[in-house]
């Protein structure tokens, strides 16, 4: 199966509590908070899109959008 | 379904400090549920009290919100009457083991079919700090200022000889493995316990100057070894992760539902 490629990180920011877990244990350091304590993706292109920061996040908050081939939006099931 | 159509969206963000391992046994339940592709109505959540306890709010599964340590009985009375429902109890280390630990025990020795998560943040969190049986020798806490000198139990050895016949343990550092042996967890006929050791930066992590969320996962990285690895070997202070127990034996509504066959085939 080709690698999922990322379209876009959905940062539910109501929800986000800024404990910087996703930050870091982010194997490719694509992420950080900004000056609100929020998370945001700040070098998209890095993202390999294993989505360990959505599955640490305690609140929720984060998801991992992909794109299949066609190009069409899809979020990846949990699992491999 | 996606994850949030698993959730009470109505009631988030959610109560829990920022950083709580709670959160994450949350996330990883979700994701575990979704992969076996079990509907909603299949699922029976109960819980007592404590901040883990309140992981039943957030869920939109059947659940009940019950009492401090006995989530147990309420969830042995909801499996007992419908045996066909998978029951779910996530725990605090003080509710499963302080003042529930008779309930955990013999639950464990009657072998009913119960996912027990026991969400061990080594603190009672909720009601501020004070130590838990699993806080362990030397640690600090609210009510043990000189530190505690109690020992702790070993959640493992403990159910494993209370007579769970699925006993595991990992930690919300390590998702991928907490999804799958929840999974794992629920798919087991019989009584299975798994031990999330999770972090309460808030007051365990504090009280013992652990610093926050990050630091306390990687201290669970670190800590925390395969069953029988090498590493193990070499560093025995290592706390094993895995699947520790995992055997069949007569579960308790199987054999109930004997007991009314005979004696409704004797009863005239
Ligand atoms: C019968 C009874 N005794 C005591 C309490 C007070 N109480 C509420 S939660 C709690 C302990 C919480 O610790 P734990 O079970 O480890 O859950 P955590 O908050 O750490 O997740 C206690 C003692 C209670 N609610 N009911
Ligand atoms: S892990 Fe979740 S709550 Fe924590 S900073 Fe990242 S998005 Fe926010
Ligand atoms: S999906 Fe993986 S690489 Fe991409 S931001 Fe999340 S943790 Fe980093
Ligand atoms: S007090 Fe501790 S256990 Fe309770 S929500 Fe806060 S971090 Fe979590
Ligand atoms: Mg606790």
């Amino acid at each position: 199966m080709a690698k999922p490629k990322l379209k876009e990180h959905r940062i539910n920011r109501e929800w986000c509590k800024g404990c910087g877990i996703c930050v870091a244990f982010c194997p490719k350091n694509v992420l950080e908070l900004d000056e609100k304590d929020k998370a945001v993706a700040v070098r998209p292109e890095d993202c390999i899109a294993c989505r360990l920061c959505e599955l640490r996040c305690p609140d929720l908050a984060i998801e991992i959008i992909v794109e299949d081939e066609h190009g069409i939006e899809n979020k990846i099931r949990s699992g491999q | 379904m996606a994850v949030k159509d698993y959730l009470r969206e109505r009631f988030f963000p959610h109560i829990w400090c920022a950083g709580c391992g709670h959160g994450i046994v949350l996330n990883s339940l979700i994701r575990a549920v979704e992969k076996l592709g079990m509907s909603k109505n299949e699922i029976v959540m109960v819980s007592g009290i404590g901040c883990s306890s309140r992981i039943s709010g957030y869920v939109d599964f059947h659940t009940l919100h019950t009492i401090h340590g006995r989530a147990l009985a309420f969830a042995t009375g909801v499996k007992m009457s419908k045996p066909e429902l998978n029951v779910i109890v996530p725990m605090g280390d003080g509710d499963a083991l302080a003042i529930g630990g008779n309930h955990f025990i013999h639950a464990a020795r009657r072998n009913i079919d119960i996912t027990a998560i026991v969400m061990n943040n080594r603190i009672y969190g909720m009601t501020g700090g004070q130590y838990s049986p699993l806080s362990g020798y030397g640690t600090l806490a609210t009510t043990a200022p000189y530190k505690n000198i109690d020992q702790s139990f070993d959640t493992v050895q403990l159910a494993t000889a209370a007579g769970a016949t699925f006993v595991a343990r990992t930690t919300t550092y390590h998702v991928q493995q907490l999804t799958d042996l929840i999974r794992r967890a629920i798919l087991h006929e019989g009584f299975s316990v798994l031990e999330v050791m999770t972090q309460c930066p808030t007051y365990f992590g504090r009280k013992n100057k652990l610093g926050g969320a990050v630091e306390m996962m990687k201290y669970m990285q670190k800590a925390t070894t395969p069953i029988g690895s090498k590493a193990k070997q070499k560093n025995p202070e290592l706390i094993e992760r895995g699947v520790f127990v995992e055997k069949e034996q007569p579960e308790y509504c199987s054999e109930y539902e004997k007991i009314i066959q005979r004696a409704m085939a004797s009863g005239s």
